[in-house]
């Protein structure tokens, strides 16, 4: 990872894109790294795409809110649309291709297409999409040591829902090895 | 320290007052603050405090009002429309000399405006929350551990001079999730309020809190007895972060979440070269006069940037008072400025 690694998930509301940035958050913070963790909470998140800015850097962060990302997560057209040209020259977009049907013309970014929410539902984890694409992005930047990840998803998962850690462990899996 | 665990600002305000002792907190909901109450409906009753949801904002602050004069810790938190809706009673806890403390996560205005980070309270927060001649401590905390640190601060400074303080921050600080820590667990220490009114049984005579002046004499020497106060707090409790202005050109002024932003485009710039620093005022009442004043003989220009159409720029300018160009830059309905365009005019004010 550089220095500063800033990362813009975005989707619908319900499909975990701020749980998937709470992952990444905390692996960060246990990996030693300054993070900044911000959601949309305006009239979007009440219909319509949802989004969430990280920032993960070995600095001091500056402003939390991501509008050049370095690393782009689409979970649904409407999000891609908005936000492939805002992705950074030489950047990474990492695309939910079962949700959505375009492709990015960009050439001067790196576009990998998971079909997560497909893989999701034919494993058994239906909903955890969204950790299949951050075990994806996990592979693509390693913006933290696994065992850092590990133990991210683990504070991010209360005692009394301790039965979700390990289908979230298989997502994360299933999307580093695409 | 504790471990440091991630937790969005409004519950870092909210946990914060807890472990400064604050066991009543009277509010009423509002958005971007909602998960300060949220928070403090869960945990107060379980360690024996006191969440109250009151049937309107004139009802909470009035609450805090009346727990502050019995003696005891207490805070509200809101919103901007909320806290125009507080101003009444905020003026009546100045005048009482109780202490109180008040957080503004400050949203778009004016009217209902926009539920997005603004910094446009500025003025209601440092020149006019409320009728009359009083002022706030207004501290504006830029990061979650700020805002956590803070809040023991607020308290402690509300019982040293007996006055409300004021916590301006808005939707982005309020948020946002950063890792924070807090200190390992003691019991705070919370002075005396030998002038409560609370219960005696008799042994004493008895203390009444009241801000009522029916002889405007009695009045006037009260108010000129609080503006001394007001006098030593100005020489002793400003405080505000320089950061690269020893050298700089061009000083940048910012607070709270803008300040963050500003700083990111001073980083920039300087990478390009420019000779440019940054005053983060930490409290905006007082204003910190010194750590400005500091940097005139050596800087040039100042650029003030905030979340609003321009206001604590006049205080910027008062403390220059003609001896350098004060420009702005601002967003301002809820609209967050990027580091480009911070550093677009900073590189204007360069050329």
């Amino acid at each position: 990872m550089d220095k500063t690694m800033n990362v813009l998930l975005a989707g619908f509301g319900g499909q975990g894109i701020l749980f998937a940035g709470k992952v990444m958050a905390y692996s960060g913070l246990v990996d030693g790294a300054e993070i900044s963790w911000l959601p949309s909470y305006g009239p979007e998140m009440r219909g319509g795409t949802c989004n969430c800015s990280v920032v993960i850097s070995k600095d001091a962060i500056g402003s939390p809110l991501v509008v050049n990302p370095d690393v782009l997560v689409a979970m649904n057209k409407p999000s891609l649309l908005k936000f492939m040209d805002k992705v950074v020259s030489g950047g990474t977009i990492i695309v939910d291709s079962s949700t959505v049907d375009v492709k990015v013309e960009r050439t001067d970014v790196t576009v990998y297409y998971v079909p997560a929410t497909v893989l999701a539902d034919e494993n058994g984890i239906k909903g955890l999409a969204n950790m299949i694409l951050v075990g994806k992005l996990f592979k693509e930047t390693g913006f933290v040591s696994q065992e850092s990840l590990d133990q991210g998803l683990l504070k991010c998962i209360p005692p009394k829902k301790a039965a979700m850690i390990e289908s979230n462990k298989k997502a994360l899996s299933i999307g580093a090895q695409q | 320290m504790s471990e440091k665990v991630l937790m969005k600002g409004n519950e870092a305000l909210a946990e914060a007052a807890i472990q400064a002792g604050c066991r009543l907190f009277f509010g009423y909901p509002i958005t971007p603050q909602t998960e300060l109450s949220a928070y403090m409906s869960k945990k107060m009753p379980k360690i024996g405090g006191l969440f109250l949801q009151a049937e309107s904002e004139l009802a909470a602050i009035n609450m805090v009002l009346g727990a502050s004069a019995a003696g005891k810790r207490a805070m509200t938190s809101s919103s901007s429309p909320g806290i125009s809706l507080k101003s009444e009673g905020i003026s009546y806890i100045a005048g009482s000399d109780v202490p109180a403390v008040i957080i503004n996560v400050q949203r778009g205005g004016p009217g209902l405006g926009s539920i997005q980070p603004s910094q446009a309270d500025y003025w209601q927060a440092t020149k006019a929350t409320g009728h009359g001649d009083f002022q706030l401590i207004v501290l504006a905390p830029s990061t979650v551990q700020e805002m956590a640190d803070f809040v023991g601060q607020a308290f402690d400074l509300g019982d040293k001079y007996r006055m409300p303080v004021m916590i301006l921050s808005d939707g982005m600080l309020g948020q946002m999730m950063e890792p924070v820590s807090f200190p390992e667990k003691g019991d705070p220490v919370i002075p005396e309020r030998p002038w409560a009114a609370c219960g005696h049984g008799g042994k004493r005579p008895h203390n009444i809190v009241n801000s009522l002046y029916i002889e405007a004499k009695d009045l006037e020497k009260t108010v000129v007895e609080r503006f001394k106060k007001y006098d030593i707090i100005k020489k002793e409790e400003q405080r505000a972060e320089s950061y690269l202005t020893d050298d700089a050109e061009i000083v940048v002024v910012a607070y709270g979440a803008s300040s963050r932003v500003a700083r990111s485009a001073v980083n920039s710039a300087r990478a390009a070269g420019i000779k440019v620093g940054l005053i983060r005022p930490i409290t905006l009442w007082p204003f910190p006069t010194d750590a400005i004043e500091a940097t005139v003989s050596t800087a040039k220009k100042y650029l003030t940037v905030e979340m609003s159409m321009g206001q604590m720029v006049d205080d910027v300018k008062l403390v220059i008072n003609g001896r350098a160009p004060v420009s702005f830059f601002g967003r301002t309905g809820g609209v967050i400025p990027t580091p480009g365009e911070i550093l677009e005019e900073i590189k204007k004010l360069n050329d």
